[in-house]
C-alpha cells in the first residue's frame, strides 16, 4: 500500500526569508484586534457583566429576531441582547438585572421566564443563568489572571528546559495567538464567556505543542551543525518539523471541525475559538517564535558547549540540583 | 528503547487491561449498571450541565452576622451584670449603646469596674489557636467598659456560622427529596448547592433563602397606635412591620423587645389545615422548656394578643383566648399548601444562623443536557473514526498502532475518571474530543521522526528506536506546557471548566502513556518477530 504523505519529502522552503513581512502582519493583525476590542468591545456573557441569561428554543419556526427583541423589551427589564447559536432554533436572550435588592433580582429571573413563556407559548426554556455584579466581578478577575498567569508559567517553563531567547519567543506567541482570538470574537460579536477562558487557555497550551517541537528541533540542529548560519538552521528545522506539524494540525482540525458541525451547539463559540487557534498556534511557532530567535541572536553558543572542565564541573552541579529537587 | 523485559509487558497488559474493565460500567444503561456488583458500580458523574439540574452559589451576609453577634452579645452583657445570686450581686449599668459595632456601657459604681470586667470576661471564648479572645474588655475613663470583637473572633463566627449554615441547607435541600444533591462551602463566606435534575429552581431558592427565625412575642398593648405611627413607641418595645399580604391593612405591629419563644425551641413543624376555615397551616411543637414558658405566658396574658414574627416580620397577631398548655401552637398567615410546607421545612430544620444570599444561579433542563450528550456522542464518534481512518492511510501499520493506543487511551480516561469519580461536564465532552486529536500527535512525532531516520539510511530497528527516543523529549515538553496550562484552569476555573480540565489533564497522562510506550512494545514485539527488511512509514 502506497502511504498518504501530506507533505512532500525533502521540503525546502525558505519559511525566514519573509520574516519581516510576516512580523509586520503578525503585528499589524495583533493592532488591529487591540482596536476592534477597544471600538466594538467584546460581547461579554453574564459571567462577565453579571445579569441574566435565559437559552430559549423553539420547537416550531423561530419569530425574526427583531419581533423576539421586541416582546423581551415589552417585559420591562430594559434592552435585551439576543444571541443566536449554531442553530436557527434556539436564542439566548440576556438582560441587566436590576440593581438594588435582592428581592427584586429574584422577582426579576421569574418576570422574564415568565415573560418568555407568554410571549412564545411553544418555546421552552432550556437553561437559565443568572449572575450577580459581585460574583462577574470575581469571575473577570480570576479569568484574566489564569490567562496571564499561563501564559508568564508556560514562558519560565520554556526558558528553563532551552534559554531565555526561546522563552521569549512563545511568549510573544502565545501573546499573538491569545491577541488574535480576543479580536476574532471583538469583530464576530460573538459571547464571550468562561468557556471562552478555557478555550484560550487550551489554544494557549496546543500553540505551545508546535512551538516546542520546532525549539526542541532547533536546539538539536544548533548542536548538531555547530557552522551553520542560523537562518539556514532555522528553515532546517522547520522543514524537518513541517509533516509532522500540518499532520497534527490537520488531525486536530479534524476533530474541532467535527465538533464544530455536529456537537452540541451550546459550546459553539468554543469550539470555534478552537479551531481558529489551531491555525493562529500553527502560524506563530513559525513566523512569531522562530524569528525572534534571529534578532535575539540565538546561536550554537546560547546552548553551553560540553566539553570545557569547567561547564562539565557545572553540569555536575545542576545534576546534583536536580536530584535534591526531585 | 525496543527492549521489554517480560515484567513490564504484563505490567502494562494488566494496567490497559483494567482500563477496559474500568470503563464498562460507564457505558452501561442505568438498570444494567444496577445489577452489577458493588464492587464494580463505579462510574463518571455527568456535571449539571449535562444531566440537568440547578447550581446555586449561596453568600452570607456578614454585615447580618456581625449585628447578630453584636446583639446576642449585648445580651450577655445585660444577663451577666445581672447576676447570679439575686438583686444584691446586680451591677448597676447604663448608657448602653451598640453604635459602631462595639457594645459601650457605663458602670455607675467605679468599684464594681473590675468585678464588671472580671465578670465579661468569664464569657469571653478563646478564638480557635490563635491565642486571641473573641471580644477584647477595654475599660475607657475609669467608668465605661468597652466590648471590640476581635478579627481572630469574627473568622471564628463566620467559620461556626458557615458550618451551621450548610448543615441547615444540607436539611432543607435533602427534604425535597432530589437525588444527590452536593452541598458544600466554598471560601470564607459561601455554599455551592448543586442539585442534579431539579428542574424549577424557585422552589428551592425559596426554601433555602429564607433565614426562618421564628419568635414569639407580646403585643405592646400601651402603645398609642397615632404615636406608633410617627415612630414613637414605648421603652422596651419596636415596631415590626408585616409580611407583605399580611395583617388585614395595618402595616406593623408594637412588640415588646422580649422575646417569648423562638424556634430554638421546637422540636416539630407540620404543615396542616386549621380546622375552623380549613386554612393551610405549620402546626408546631415545643419543647419541655418552651412549653412551659408558653402555657406560663398564655395563663399570664389571657385577653391579650402575641405576635408571630418570622425573619423580621409579622405573620398574625392573634388574641390570647386561654392559657395554651399543650405545647403547641399555630402559626397562621395566608399560606398555601406549599408555602406552609415549606415553612415547615425551614422551621423543623432550624434557623440559618446568618442570612444567605443567591448570587449565582445555573439551571440547565434534562432535555437540553441528553442533547448536548447525544451531539457530542455522535460528535466523538464522528472525530475518532474519522482520525483513525486518516492516521492508517498515512503510517499503514504504524497507524494501526497508534489506533489500538487511541482507543485504549479513551477507555483509561473513561476508568480513571469513574474510579476517581470525576465529573464530565459539556467541555469536558470537547476536551474528550479535542483528546483524541491530540493523542495522535504525539505518535505524529515518532512516525514522522522514523521516517526520518529511514531516510537518513538507518536500519529499521535503529531508526525506530532513535525514533521513540528523540521524539519522547519534545513530547514530554509538549505535554508539560499542557499540564501548566490545565492546571491553572483547575485553579482558577468554576465547575465546567474544573471539568475540562481534569479530562484534559487526564487525557494528557494517558496519551503519553499510550501513544508512546503502549505502541513502542507493539513495534518492538513486530520487529522482534519478523524482522523485516523493508518498512512502509
Amino acid at each position: 500500500m502506497r502511504l498518504l504523505k501530506l507533505v512532500p519529502e525533502n521540503t525546502n522552503i525558505q519559511f525566514l526569508k519573509y520574516r519581516k513581512v510576516a512580523m509586520a502582519i503578525s503585528i499589524l493583525m495583533i493592532v488591529a484586534s487591540i482596536a476592534l476590542v477597544a471600538v466594538r468591545g467584546l460581547n461579554l456573557g453574564v459571567d462577565f457583566v453579571g445579569g441574566q441569561s435565559v437559552r430559549v428554543e423553539f420547537t416550531q419556526e423561530m419569530p425574526p429576531i427583531d419581533e423576539i427583541r421586541e416582546k423581551v423589551g415589552d417585559i420591562g427589564l430594559g434592552e435585551a441582547t439576543i444571541q443566536q447559536f449554531g442553530t436557527d432554533t434556539a436564542v439566548s436572550i440576556r438582560t441587566a438585572l436590576p440593581d438594588g435588592d435582592k428581592a427584586a433580582a429574584d422577582r426579576a429571573g421569574r418576570q422574564l421566564v415568565d415573560g418568555i413563556k407568554k410571549a412564545f407559548p411553544t418555546a421552552t426554556t432550556g437553561s437559565v443563568e443568572t449572575v450577580s455584579g459581585k460574583v462577574s466581578n470575581e469571575l473577570l478577575r480570576t479569568g484574566a489572571l489564569s490567562l496571564l498567569l499561563a501564559m508568564i508559567a508556560i514562558s519560565i517553563y520554556i526558558w528553563i528546559r532551552f534559554e531565555w531567547q526561546f522563552g521569549v519567543g512563545a511568549l510573544f506567541a502565545l501573546f499573538h495567538d491569545v491577541a488574535l482570538t480576543f479580536g476574532f470574537f471583538a469583530l464576530t460579536q460573538m459571547q464571550f464567556d468562561l468557556n471562552i477562558v478555557a478555550a484560550l487557555l487550551t489554544i494557549i497550551g496546543y500553540s505551545l505543542n508546535d512551538t516546542i517541537v520546532v525549539f526542541d528541533r532547533i536546539r538539536e540542529n544548533l548542536k548538531k551543525y555547530r557552522k551553520m548560519e542560523i537562518i539556514p538552521l532555522l528553515d532546517l528545522s522547520i522543514n524537518e518539523t513541517l509533516a509532522r506539524t500540518v499532520m497534527t494540525s490537520f488531525t486536530m482540525l479534524i476533530a474541532l471541525a467535527v465538533l464544530l458541525w455536529v456537537g452540541p451547539d451550546v459550546i459553539f463559540g468554543f469550539t470555534a475559538a478552537m479551531l481558529l487557534g489551531i491555525f493562529v498556534g500553527t502560524y506563530s511557532s513559525v513566523y512569531m517564535s522562530a524569528p525572534i530567535l534571529v534578532w535575539l541572536k540565538v546561536g550554537p553558543d546560547s546552548f553551553i558547549p560540553r566539553t570545557s572542565a569547567a561547564t562539565a564541573g557545572a553540569e555536575r552541579i545542576d545534576r546534583n540540583d536536580d536530584g535534591a529537587v526531585v | 528503547m525496543l527492549d521489554f523485559p517480560r515484567w513490564k509487558t504484563i505490567g502494562i497488559g494488566i494496567i490497559l487491561l483494567l482500563g477496559v474493565l474500568f470503563s464498562i460500567p460507564s457505558f452501561l444503561t442505568e438498570k444494567q449498571f444496577e445489577a452489577l456488583p458493588g464492587f464494580a458500580q463505579a462510574k463518571v458523574n455527568l456535571g449539571l450541565d449535562l444531566a440537568g439540574g440547578s447550581h446555586l452559589l449561596l453568600e452570607a451576609d456578614l454585615d447580618d452576622l456581625a449585628k447578630t453577634q453584636l446583639s446576642n452579645m449585648e445580651k450577655t452583657v445585660r444577663t451577666a451584670m445581672r447576676g447570679e445570686r439575686g438583686p444584691d450581686d446586680d451591677i448597676a449599668i447604663g448608657e448602653l449603646s451598640t453604635d459602631g459595632g462595639r457594645i459601650s456601657f457605663l458602670v455607675r459604681d467605679q468599684t464594681q469596674l473590675d468585678e464588671a470586667r472580671e465578670r465579661l470576661f468569664r464569657e469571653t471564648q478563646g478564638a480557635a489557636m490563635t491565642g486571641q479572645r473573641d471580644w477584647n474588655i477595654d475599660i475607657v475613663d475609669s467608668t465605661r467598659i468597652v466590648l471590640n470583637p476581635t478579627g481572630a473572633g469574627r473568622t471564628q463566627a463566620i467559620s461556626q456560622a458557615m458550618d451551621t449554615a450548610r448543615d441547615i441547607i444540607d436539611r432543607r435541600v435533602n427534604s425535597l427529596g432530589t437525588r444527590e444533591p452536593t452541598i458544600i462551602r466554598q471560601g470564607d463566606d459561601r455554599i455551592v448547592v448543586q442539585v442534579p435534575g431539579l428542574q424549577d429552581p424557585q422552589a428551592l431558592k425559596d426554601l433555602i433563602g429564607k433565614t426562618a427565625r421564628l419568635e414569639f412575642r407580646m403585643v405592646d398593648a400601651n402603645a398609642d397606635p397615632n404615636e406608633a405611627a410617627a415612630g414613637r413607641v414605648p421603652v422596651g418595645s419596636e415596631i415590626v412591620p408585616y409580611a407583605p399580604g399580611e395583617g388585614n391593612g395595618a402595616a406593623f405591629e408594637v412588640l415588646r423587645r422580649q422575646v417569648m419563644i423562638s424556634g430554638e425551641q421546637l422540636i416539630d413543624a407540620q404543615q396542616s389545615f386549621d380546622p375552623q376555615n380549613n386554612q393551610p397551616v405549620v402546626t408546631i411543637r415545643f419543647d419541655s422548656g418552651g412549653s412551659s414558658t408558653f402555657a406560663r405566658v398564655t395563663a399570664q396574658n389571657v385577653g391579650r394578643r402575641f405576635a408571630m414574627v418570622l425573619d423580621g416580620q409579622v405573620l398574625s397577631a392573634p388574641s390570647i383566648n386561654e392559657p395554651i398548655l399543650g405545647g403547641s401552637a399555630q402559626i397562621s398567615g395566608s399560606f398555601t399548601v406549599a408555602t406552609a410546607n415549606n415553612l415547615a421545612i425551614s422551621l423543623r430544620s432550624g434557623a440559618l444562623p446568618v442570612k444567605m444570599e443567591v448570587v449565582e444561579e445555573r439551571t440547565v433542563t434534562p432535555e437540553l443536557g441528553a442533547d448536548s450528550i447525544r451531539k457530542g456522542a455522535i460528535a466523538g464518534i464522528i472525530a475518532t473514526v474519522a482520525v483513525l481512518v486518516f492516521m492508517i492511510l498515512v503510517y499503514g501499520r504504524f497507524g494501526v498502532y497508534a489506533n489500538i493506543a487511541l482507543l485504549f487511551n479513551i477507555g483509561l480516561i473513561v476508568a480513571i475518571m469513574a474510579a476517581f469519580n470525576a465529573t464530565l461536564t459539556l467541555p469536558g465532552i470537547a476536551g474528550f474530543v479535542l483528546t483524541i486529536g491530540a493523542a495522535v500527535d504525539a505518535n505524529v512525532l515518532i512516525n514522522e521522526r522514523i521516517r526520518e531516520e529511514l531516510k537518513r539510511g538507518r536500519r529499521i530497528f535503529q531508526a525506530v528506536d532513535v525514533g521513540y527516543s528523540e521524539a519522547s523529549r519534545a513530547i514530554f515538553d509538549a505535554n508539560i506546557t499542557n499540564v501548566i496550562a490545565a492546571g491553572l484552569m483547575f485553579w482558577f476555573g468554576s465547575g465546567p471548566i474544573k471539568g475540562f480540565a481534569v479530562v484534559l489533564t487526564i487525557g494528557i497522562i494517558t496519551s503519553v502513556f499510550t501513544a508512546v510506550t503502549v505502541t513502542r512494545l507493539f513495534a518492538a514485539r513486530w520487529l522482534h518477530k519478523t524482522r523485516p527488511t523493508a518498512l512502509n512509514i
